[in-house]
Order: structure tokens, then sequence, then C-alpha cells
């Protein structure tokens, strides 16, 4: 007859206590807060949480609390107002030394937090931030590893003393060493291959054609853009942003969301820097003369220094084409006072390749002149007959020109800085590393913080009115069995939040749409079962038989139903982004979470209340 | 006590009968759908055409011709400027300047170009939104989301094939692909604004549109396997017996869109339009359009089409 079995009530006490358990996180309300990190070797202490409590006081600010929290310091506050004014009071305060970031800080119990139950996260479209998509010039970076390619080939002829006419970049992947004589092809090709084994050789005469493979491309492709995501990640730690989402997205794209971040100039300008450095080799000779000639020795390049010269103009100088060492090579970059000039400097750190480039020319070369290019990529984008053209301007000053006055290795450092904060500056891109390919900016979403909240508040009264319509419906229609959907439908809402917090997943404005739509989707299984009883009791069967066979008849149904449903879902999933990703989650988790509720958790009620009785002459349906 | 119904027990509605007028409504709605779009075309979002969009709130309301005359000596000609809300919420639409020479400008975003240019005297105004999206980035969603409908169809097709029948999977998805054109049509023919949630929206209805219709073909698949009549009255008893629960479903879930609609604020409405007006194609088209289609052409199916035929045939196979 109408029986449930009894493991089955505990699973759903189980499900009803967890959920409840992990969604809990979700009512405890944020604080809005100011979080002090330390940078540059500073000291996150007692000592200076003093100094920011009496800071504030002066300001008029009073704080919550101050806490020190994993080498951090929380500020609390009682207010977004307070908030951003505490920022300002303290960014100026501690100066550098410290990262001063805008923070939402959680008051989940600490009991909660240990058994891993945290608060869904918000989209930006519900707490306000900065949103950009970035585009990796794949090109770019490809052509740069080329030609960087090309380079290693020519040291390797030259390595191998292989005398060689020209090596020249032919097309797509292909490098064509052109040698003086044909008989050292085979020569010249062990001796590339000796250096270079992944690359694909051919000769031909005197020719000899390097091809790059397909795969190394790829390859190259993938490091470009994971290089630059990294770089961003860096870049963003230095510019204070509390959970910061930095992802890639297809193959060439990057995402990066700066919460609670308003200014988007400033995020703009310290993510879009794209400069970096270039260490070559100055070439003796007259660089007016080359200029005024257009004679240029063949090994050379025109370069024009930052600082002009006396007929006020930028003073022209002459650079070898071949790059010492360049910015993907650094390691690390400090700025600070050179001891024996007593003017600022930045201290470099290279890489193994870049110090030991570095060491052999240095060696060869001590006493000549070497110079810093600094490099900057601006994006433009035209009109040209309707279409757009995106060029790109590429600035490249020398900074520097300072005689090699010994053999350096890894470590060395860089001087002629016009003040300290110059040199602070560059030492920061530097540190940051440079792209490896350029980006522009193709999307970029501003979100008030206002606007948020007021989305949240929207959100959650269409939720809740929709939640109203059902459950009021259902009451009406269905009267016991109304009251059983309902709490089927209450522990569905409270699955979902918990499963979402779970995961992790962030809660969008089109999410909260999709919990609403799986109310009116979740509501199908119920009604399917309510219909199919009532059918079964006007072909004249028994209440109780009439229950069971309606679950019993109805589950086929609704899993059919449903899994369609989910697939749709997953589509959704698969092919969205951003806020279109977030209505898919909470409409997958959903319809997933319903198929329990309604078809387990109402049958269980159900047998709770007609279960026991022995004769029961009528239903209430 | 006797229960509410909205049909009585024993509707008897003859919709197979009907299946020649409803088929044709259903292809005229589809035709003057495609048609619409294809004359009318969308009023697409900045999502797919790029540009962009500046959402402002000001302390009093503003003249939307100035600010229109403002933009435009900030360089930003023809700007589209447009109030809702209270009045004081501007939303303003303009092609983003070209990024101009020199590494000063170079941050320089729309927003505050904007914010700069409508700094009224004692009525400040606070950037709510503010989106600059490239072409190319529309370009791609349009392909995502062509990819996700043939996704769908083909993952419906082969799960309806499995555990139905091929006539099924095909009658099911055309109908499903017949609600989404019509409210993508609508789309085109109202000219309201076609944006990112509006998609989710459209895809959304092939979920609920196919959920529908399955629960009708559950119905009859049972029926051909338990009654004793022709395929036509089977396939009329299904949809009568399913009818109540199908509205009943339908109204509430209009119910809760309709919430959405309602509260939901700006922009949900897209979203909750597409779905309000699916919900309504999807519920008429699994009553006028997926059973119907079953009795026609190369689609009509029979009571062997559903006949659990498996173990018959390899009882059959092992014979000698």
């Amino acid at each position: 007859m109408l029986t449930y079995p009894r493991w089955k009530y505990f699973v759903i006490l189980i499900v009803l206590l967890l959920s409840a358990l992990y969604a809990l996180p979700n009512i405890y309300p944020q604080d809005p807060s100011v979080q002090v990190t330390a940078s540059r070797g500073a000291k996150v202490d007692p000592a200076l949480s003093a100094q920011v409590s009496t800071t504030l006081k002066q300001a008029g600010v009073t704080p919550k609390s101050v806490e020190l929290d994993n080498g951090n310091l929380l500020v609390r506050l009682n207010n977004a107002d307070q908030q951003i004014k505490a920022n300002d009071v303290l960014r100026d305060k501690l100066g550098s030394n410290y990262v001063v970031a805008l923070n939402l800080a959680s008051t989940v119990p600490n009991w909660l937090e240990k058994i891993g139950a945290k608060p869904m996260l918000l989209g930006l479209d519900l707490q306000g931030g900065v949103h950009f998509l970035m585009q990796v010039d794949q090109k770019a970076a490809l052509d740069k590893r080329m030609d960087a390619t090309a380079e290693d080939v020519r040291v390797s002829l030259r390595d191998g003393r292989v005398r060689y006419d020209s090596v020249e970049r032919r097309g797509g992947n292909t490098i064509i060493a052109t040698l003086a004589n044909a008989a050292d092809a085979e020569k010249a090709r062990v001796e590339i291959a000796k250096s270079q084994p992944n690359l694909l050789l051919d000769v031909q005469g005197n020719t000899l054609s390097v091809q790059v493979s397909e795969a190394e491309m790829q390859r190259m492709a993938v490091e470009a853009i994971e290089q630059n995501v990294g770089t961003l990640r860096n870049r963003i730690n230095a510019l204070g942003v509390s959970e910061p989402i930095i992802q890639r997205q297809g193959s060439d794209r990057i995402v990066v969301q700066l919460p609670g971040v308003q200014d988007t100039a400033q995020a703009k300008r310290i993510l879009g820097a794209t400069a970096t450095l270039e260490y070559r080799g100055v070439v003796e000779g007259n660089a007016y003369d080359a200029v005024a000639t257009g004679n240029v020795p063949p090994e050379a390049r025109v370069y024009y220094r930052r600082e002009l010269g006396p007929d006020g103009k930028p003073m022209p100088v002459l650079l070898n084409k071949r790059v010492i060492a360049s910015g993907d090579q650094l390691v690390g970059a400090t700025s600070m006072m050179d001891s024996q000039t007593g003017t600022p400097a930045v201290s470099v750190r290279l890489n193994g390749v870049g110090g030991q480039r570095m060491f052999d020319y240095t060696t060869d070369h001590v006493g000549k002149p070497m110079a810093v290019v600094y490099i900057e990529r601006i994006p433009e984008v035209r009109v040209v007959d309707g279409k757009e053209v995106r060029t790109t301007k590429v600035n490249e000053e020398v900074i520097s020109v300072a005689n090699i006055n010994g053999v350096f290795g890894k470590e060395f450092q860089t001087t002629g800085l016009d003040s300290s904060k110059e040199a602070a500056d560059l030492a920061l891109l530097l540190r940051s590393g440079s792209l490896a390919a350029p980006m522009d900016f193709i999307e970029e979403r501003i979100v008030g913080p206002s606007l948020g909240r007021e989305n949240i508040e929207r959100g959650l009264t269409a939720v809740v009115y929709s939640f109203s319509f059902a459950l009021v419906f259902f009451l009406f229609y269905y009267r016991v069995f109304g009251i059983i959907t309902c709490l089927a439908l209450l522990l569905n809402m409270l699955m979902l939040i918990a499963v979402m917090s779970l995961f992790n997943a962030t809660l969008t404005l089109p999410g909260l749409a999709g919990i609403a739509l799986t109310v009116g989707m979740s509501v199908d299984a119920n009604v399917l079962i309510n219909e199919r009883i009532r059918e079964e009791l006007r072909l004249g069967l028994p209440p109780q038989t009439a229950i069971a066979e309606g679950y019993e008849r109805a589950s086929g149904t609704i899993a059919d139903a449903n899994l369609t449903a989910i697939l749709a879902g997953v589509a959704l999933f698969a092919f969205g982004t951003g806020p279109v990703k977030g209505f898919a989650v909470s409409l997958i988790v959903g319809i997933a979470t319903s198929m329990y509720t309604a078809v387990g958790v109402s049958r269980a009620i159900a047998t709770l209340i007609y279960g026991g009785r022995r004769k029961i002459k009528s239903i209430w349906i | 006590m006797k229960p509410f119904n909205v049909f009585p027990y024993d509707s008897n509605i003859n919709f197979i009968r009907l299946r020649w007028l409803s088929l044709g409504i259903a292809l005229a709605m589809l035709l003057v759908a495609v048609g619409g779009m294809v004359v009318k075309g969308f009023n697409f979002a900045l999502d797919f055409t790029g540009g962009a969009v500046t959402e402002m709130r000001f302390e009093k309301p503003v003249d939307v011709d100035d600010v229109r005359e403002r933009l435009d000596r900030a360089g930003y000609g023809g700007a589209q400027v447009q109030s809702f809300g209270s009045g004081n919420d501007l939303l303003i639409r303009l092609q983003p300047k070209q990024a101009a020479a020199g590494a000063e400008d170079k941050g320089n975003t729309t927003a505050s170009d904007v914010q700069n240019a409508l700094a009224f005297e004692g009525n400040p105004g606070k950037v709510l939104r503010s989106e600059v999206v490239g072409p190319q980035v529309g370009k791609d969603l349009a392909i995502n989301g062509l990819w996700a409908l043939i996704f769908v169809v083909v993952g419906f097709l082969i799960y309806i094939s499995f555990r139905f029948e091929k006539k099924f999977a095909i009658a099911a998805v055309l109908t499903t692909l017949h609600d989404v054109v019509v409210v993508t049509g609508w789309f085109a023919l109202s000219g309201h604004e076609f944006d990112l949630t509006v998609l989710a929206g459209v895809l959304s209805v092939m979920g609920f549109s196919i959920n529908d219709t399955i629960v009708v073909f559950d119905r009859v698949r049972e029926n051909f396997r338990s009654m004793r009549a022709t395929p036509q009255e089977i396939l009329n008893k299904s949809i009568n017996q399913t009818l109540s629960r199908t509205v009943i479903t339908s109204f509430v879930a209009f119910l809760t869109v309709f919430a959405l609609y309602l509260y939901g604020g700006g922009s949900l409405q897209g979203m909750a339009e597409s779905q309000m007006i699916g919900i309504i194609i999807g519920t008429l088209s699994s009553i006028f359009v997926a059973c119907p289609l079953l009795t026609i052409g190369f689609l009509k199916v029979t009571k062997q089409d559903l006949m659990p035929k498996a173990k018959d045939e390899a009882a059959l196979a092992r014979r000698p």
C-alpha cells in the first residue's frame, strides 16, 4: 500500500540539515571593510594596528573593529561611506609600503567556515565593480617569438663558426638561412639541432630552412596568454583589489573583474600599460650623420633618447639590432639609491638565459656603452571607410646609456633615472613582469555600487513574489497536497541555495532570474504528480493506492521532461558567458534538486500524512 | 470534498480533427516570425553591436535635449539619450571615441568622459552603469548562441530517439524550434531590444517547450501500450488527459516569470518577456502542434512504433 522506506526519511532529514547548514552563511551580512597588506618587507604588527586606529580617529572615522588576521590588517567599518573615507585616509598615510584595498569582510561565524560553509559570491552586477575583457594579440606574440628564434639561429651559426650570408624570416613560421658555403650545410644543421632540438630543419643546397612546428606554435600561443594572465595578476595585486577574478577565456582572451573598483581610468592605466625593457648594445658611429645621410650600419637601428639634445630635439643613438636581454627574461626589479652616484636606480635580476646572455655580452664589451630601451605600446582605434581599424603605436625610448663597468651576471643595476619616483614607477612596471603579447580592451563594464544594491533588492523581490504566487496557487488548488507541494518547493529552494554556496557559484542578476524560473519549472513535477493522483482517484482506485500509483507513474515522465530541460541548461552553460552562465547554473542545479524534492520528499510527506491510517475515505487534493 | 478543476474531468476536445487548422496557424506564425526577422531585423543591444552605453542618475531631472547638446560638444555626435525611471535617470548610448593619440588620453574612459560632459551646476550625476563592447565580442556571442541551439537540437534528437522513437524526436524538435523562432520573431517585430539576457531567455524557452511536449508524448506512449484504439483517438485522448496539467503548469510558470517582469527591474524585463511569450507559445504548441505532427506524412505514428520490441526481436532471433 502506501509505505516509504524508513532510511529514505533519514536521508531527507540529513539533506534538510545539510541544506540548512550550508545555506546559512548567506544570511550573514558583510561588513564594508578596508584591508591593509604589507608590501616590500613592511610588517603588519600591533604597532601598525595602533597607527591605523589613531589615523582613523583623527579623520573622524570610528571603525567597528581593527583585526590582525593572517598577516593582514582588517578594518571593519559601519557603512560604505566610512569605508571609502577610511580607504583614502589610510592610503595617504601608509604610503607605498602597504597596499590598502576595499573589501567586504564576512561575518560568518568561525565554526561555519570551518565546515566549508561560505556565502555565495555576488557577481559584479549585484555588488558593483568593473569588468574588462582583453584581447591578446597572438600574432604579435608569435612575431616576437619568431624574431627571437631567428636570432637564436644566427647565434648558433656564429658559435659553430658557420659563415652565412643572411638569416631571414619567411612568411608564417619559416626561417631561411642562406649559407656562404653549401658544404657547410650539414654542419649548420647539426649546430642548430644541437641548441634547438624541436625545430624542423631542411637542407637544400646552400640554404637551410628552419621551421617551427605547428605544435610548437600552439605551445607558444598558450604560453603567451598564460604569461599575460600572470602579469595581470601581479599588476592587480599592486592595485589593491580584494578577490579579483583573472581568467583565460578561449584561446586569446582574458577576463578581469575587479569588484568594488570604481575608478576605471586608474585600473585601465595599470592593466593596459604594456611597457617592457630591452637591453641593447650601442653601435659606434655618429648617429647624427647616420640620420642625416640614411647610412645606418647594417647591424644597427636608430633609436632616440628620452632627453632632448642641445638642439631641442631628441638625440639619436645607434643601437644593435640584437637584443641582449628583454623584459620577459626579467625576474625582479627594485628601486633604490645607487650607492656610488647617489642617484635613483633600479636593481634588476634576470633569469638564467638572460643572465647568461648578459654575461656573454658584457664579457666581450667591458668599457663600451649599453643602452636600455623602454618600449610602450599604445593601442589605437580608427575608423577608415566605415570600418574599424586597430593599429598600435609603439613608443620606443632610450632611457639610459651607460658604460659597462664590469661583467654583469644575473644581477645588476640600471641607473640614470630622473627621480626616485620614476625609479619606483619603473621598478613597479618591471616587477609586474612584461606582457608576452600586447592586449586591447575590447569590453568594459562598470556597475556602480548603488545599482548593485538596487539589483539585489529587485532580484530578491522578484524571487519572493514568484515564490509566493506559486505557493498561494497551490494551497488554493490542491489543499493538503498543496501544503506538501509547498514544503517540497521550500526545501528545493533551500537545497538550491546550499548547493550553489557549496560550489562557490557566483550569483548574478540573471542567476536570480534562474532561481525564479526554477520555481516555475519545478512546479511542473509537482503538478504532474498531483494531477496523476486525481486521475487515479477518478478511475476509482482507493486513495492510498492512488497516491502510490500517482507518484510511481509520474516519476518516469518527470525524469524525461526534466532531463531534456537540463540539456538546454547545459548548452546555455557551455556556450554562454558571464551572466548567462550564472543563469544556466541556477537553472541546472534547480531542476536537478527539484527532481529530488518533487518525487522523493513530497512522497515522504504524503506517506507521513496518509500512510499510517488504516482506512481513508477521501483525500484532499 | 470535490477538487477544484480547470477543465472538466472528461474533456474530449477533438484536437486532431483541427490539425490542419492548427498546423496552418502555427505555420503562419512561423512565416510571420521569419518574415519579421528578414524584413525588420533585430534591435540588437550593445552586447551584439558593440558601442557604449552609460546609465547615470542625477539629483534633479535633466533636460534631454540639453544633454544631447553637451555630448555633441564633447565630441560625441549622434548620441541617443533616453530618460527612464523617475526621470532623474538617463540612458546614454554612443559610439566611443577613437582612442586619441598621446599617453594622457589612454586612460580616459567613456564613462568619465560622459560624466565630465554632463557636470551640471548643482545637479551632479553619478554613473550607475557603463559598458563598452567591441563588435567582435557581439559576433562571438551570436555564433555561440547558434552553437548552443545546434547542441540543444542534437541533444534532444538523441535523447528523445533513445527514450521514445525517432518520429517523436523529430516532432518534438520541430515544435521546439517553432517556439523559439516565434519568440525570436516577436523581438524582431516588436522592435524590443535583443540583448544577452533575452538570448538566454530564448534558449531557456527551448527547455520549457520541450518539457511540455515530452509530458504529452509520455502519455501518448503509455496510452499506445495500454489502449486499443486508432492512433488518432489515442493522441486525442492523451492531449485531453494531460490538458489540465499542461494548463496549470503553464499558468504557474507564467505567474513566476510575470513576477520577474513586474519586480525584476529593467535589466530582467527582456528576459522575462521572452519567457512569458515562450511559455504561452510553448503551451499552445504542445497541445496544437506536437501531437498533430504525429499524424501527418512520414511522422505518422503507429502502434508498432511504440510497442516495446527489443525483447521480441531478441526472442525471435534466438529461434532456429
